[in-house]
């Protein structure tokens, strides 16, 4: 695997907070090679002047009034925590940039 | 006959009827559950003991003279991305091993105020990212018509309960065809509605914009029954359709007048199993009839739409999967800070498959390829909606095979994945275009493996899916609908 590749296939994995193996960092190379393959196919066609398609149907904003309404009790949004304290969730602490 | 053997339609009438009790329909399922479940694995998780309780809610309800819905007391299997209050929903993923939800879906609500006894979640491709179930984090799932053979994905563990007797119904999700593909290569009705039909609130999502909730069923009339109670507008999906429901099963034996259908030529072709060509064209034959106008119709960008959705799917998928980091909710990895939390904890949590997705949509839509990438697919989609306009300009509905080959041996693809995305080709464009379609057993192989033809519609036109699914079927005859599961060690067990 190339500097670059290996660099590319880093990169995407920070931004995306995956943890790889040396192993899968090395499948993963193939897999964005193959992505671009994969953009290199579609780019045949020719989509001068057209819209990109983000939702199919043609709907407005779906708003409501600005009413407050019931929301999740407390207990249940922090049922499934992994650790909580009180009413927080609870995790390690955050690191300061390098 | 057995009632864990009959259709939702059979088991509604007779409990209409007090013919039987909605707690001797569980049973027997449950019975056949326990019978054919230790070869199948269809199930992640079992509720038994509330299917009873609300099969016994409704006994009593209906022993008072209430008027109930038509579905009440016949139960239903629950594809595992759907959540189900109280109940552990995993998505087949050690990411939410340990999940329970503390709401339900929107569909699950529906179901519960019908009085349908749940009988369990099922397994699935993890996050509905797969063709075969075999990317479930926690076992494979098998074919009921060939215990070596895959039930398809992602909805695989579905479409082996309702094949196998083990549910009347089934509800499944569809992003690129995993309701419709298990359900052909499992001889079912599967059926994908219109994007915005049946609310995704509580669907744990995958693709957004694709995604849908649909249902697996023994036939199209059990499709639109239950569909009748799903569909409808919801509050809590702002993508979902402001749009009346009808009665789906009113016009169902309507005579089929002046249909006009197109063939996707690229949908029964010559890279296709030869067999499946075959069946597909030997039941596509009851169209000709002057009561129907057939040819064949080309769809060019079949494949670029198939690479689009590879494109698409990966990068909403590596949005929606963000939210697994550790903190709220589900499996988290230990580490001294919270970054190292994050990374850890999603290299460690997610499957193969689920990792590869998203770092596909991450690269995706990263700097410098964005444009490339993901605008790009998102501008074939609109050429694709377009193509499927101009057809149906012409056209009433649109048929051809709902996957290239039979059910294949587990093992077979897992090793590719690009050949597994193959398995989907016949499915992906119409869930590009957001249009409604239907899977459905056409007949069978050689190998007595079903094969399937799929309907595709224009937008909210799943009247006329289950109107000439209705019609096809009455064509077809009354074929061995059921797997003959012959099983191991001399426990014999025949439907």
């Amino acid at each position: 695997m190339t500097a670059d590749l290996t660099r590319e296939v880093e990169h995407i994995a920070r931004l995306a907070r995956l943890e790889l193996t040396e192993d899968e960092k090395i499948e993963m190379a193939g897999l964005l090679s193959s992505v671009l393959d994969t953009a290199r196919k579609i780019q045949e066609i020719d989509t001068t002047g057209v819209e990109p398609t983000a939702h199919v149907i043609d709907l407005a904003a779906a708003f409501r009034e600005d009413v407050v309404k019931p929301s999740l009790y407390l207990n249940r949004v922090l049922q499934n925590a992994p650790r909580r304290n009180k009413s927080y969730f609870y995790v390690p602490r955050i690191k300061s940039l390098e | 006959m057995k009632l864990y053997a009959m259709t939702a339609v059979q088991l509604s009438s007779i409990l209409a009827k007090k013919e039987v009790s909605s707690v001797e329909v569980v049973n027997s399922f449950l019975e056949r559950i326990e019978s054919v479940e230790p070869y199948l694995k269809a199930f992640i998780t079992h509720t038994p003991a509330l299917a009873l309780d609300m099969a016994k809610t409704v006994d009593q309800r209906r022993a008072k003279g209430e008027k109930l819905h038509p579905l009440a007391g016949v139960p239903i299997a629950i594809k595992d991305n759907i959540c189900t209050q109280n109940i552990r929903t995993t998505c087949a993923s050690k990411m939410l091993d340990n999940f329970i939800p503390p709401y339900d879906a929107t569909v699950i609500t529906s179901l519960k105020n019908a009085g349908m006894p749940l009988l369990g979640k099922t397994n699935m491709d993890e996050f509905a990212m797969g063709s075969s179930t075999e990317n479930s984090a926690f076992f494979v799932s098998r074919n009921p018509w060939d215990l070596s053979c895959v039930p398809g994905g992602s909805s695989g563990g579905s479409a082996v309960a309702v094949s196998a007797g083990m549910a009347p119904l089934a509800l499944g999700s569809d992003t690129g065809g995993s309701i419709r593909q298990p359900a052909s290569l499992c001889g079912l009705t599967g059926l994908r509605p219109t994007y915005g039909r049946v609310s995704r609130y509580g669907l744990i999502p995958f693709a957004s914009s694709l995604d849908q909730v649909g249902i697996l069923s023994l036939d199209a009339r059990d499709n639109a029954l239950l569909l009748n109670l799903i569909a409808g507008h919801d509050p809590m999906d702002s993508t979902s359709l402001p749009v009346d429901v009808p009665d789906y099963l009113r016009t169902m034996d309507s005579e089929l007048q002046n249909l006009r259908i197109g063939v996707i030529k690229q949908n029964i072709g010559p890279d296709f199993s030869p067999e499946v060509t075959t069946v597909v064209k030997e039941l596509l034959s009851a169209f000709n009839d002057s009561n129907f106008f057939m040819e064949e119709v080309s769809f060019p960008l079949r494949d670029y739409g198939l690479n689009a959705y590879y494109i698409i799917a990966p990068s909403e998928a590596s949005s929606n999967l963000a939210r697994y980091d550790g903190v709220r909710f589900g499996y988290r990895a230990e580490a001294e800070d919270t970054d190292t939390m994050f990374s850890k904890t999603r290299g460690t949590g997610f499957g193969p498959e689920a990792k590869r997705r998203i770092m596909t949509g991450t690269y995706a839509l990263s700097a410098g390829y964005y444009d490339a990438c993901y605008v790009q697919a998102m501008k074939v989609r609109t050429l694709v909606r377009r193509e499927y306009e101009a057809i149906f300009k012409n056209f009433d509905l649109l048929v051809g095979a709902a996957t290239p080959t039979t059910a294949f041996k587990i093992g077979d693809k897992i090793d590719s994945p690009l050949q597994m995305y193959l398995s989907d080709i016949c499915n992906i464009n119409d869930a590009l275009a957001g249009l409604p379609s239907l899977a459905m057993l056409s007949g069978f192989s050689s190998q007595g493996l079903p094969v399937g033809l799929q309907l595709t519609a224009p937008p909210l036109k799943e009247d006329l899916l289950f109107q000439v699914a209705c019609f096809l079927e009455e064509k077809r005859g009354d074929l061995a609908k059921r797997p003959n599961l012959e099983l191991n060690e001399g426990e014999g067990s025949r439907v």
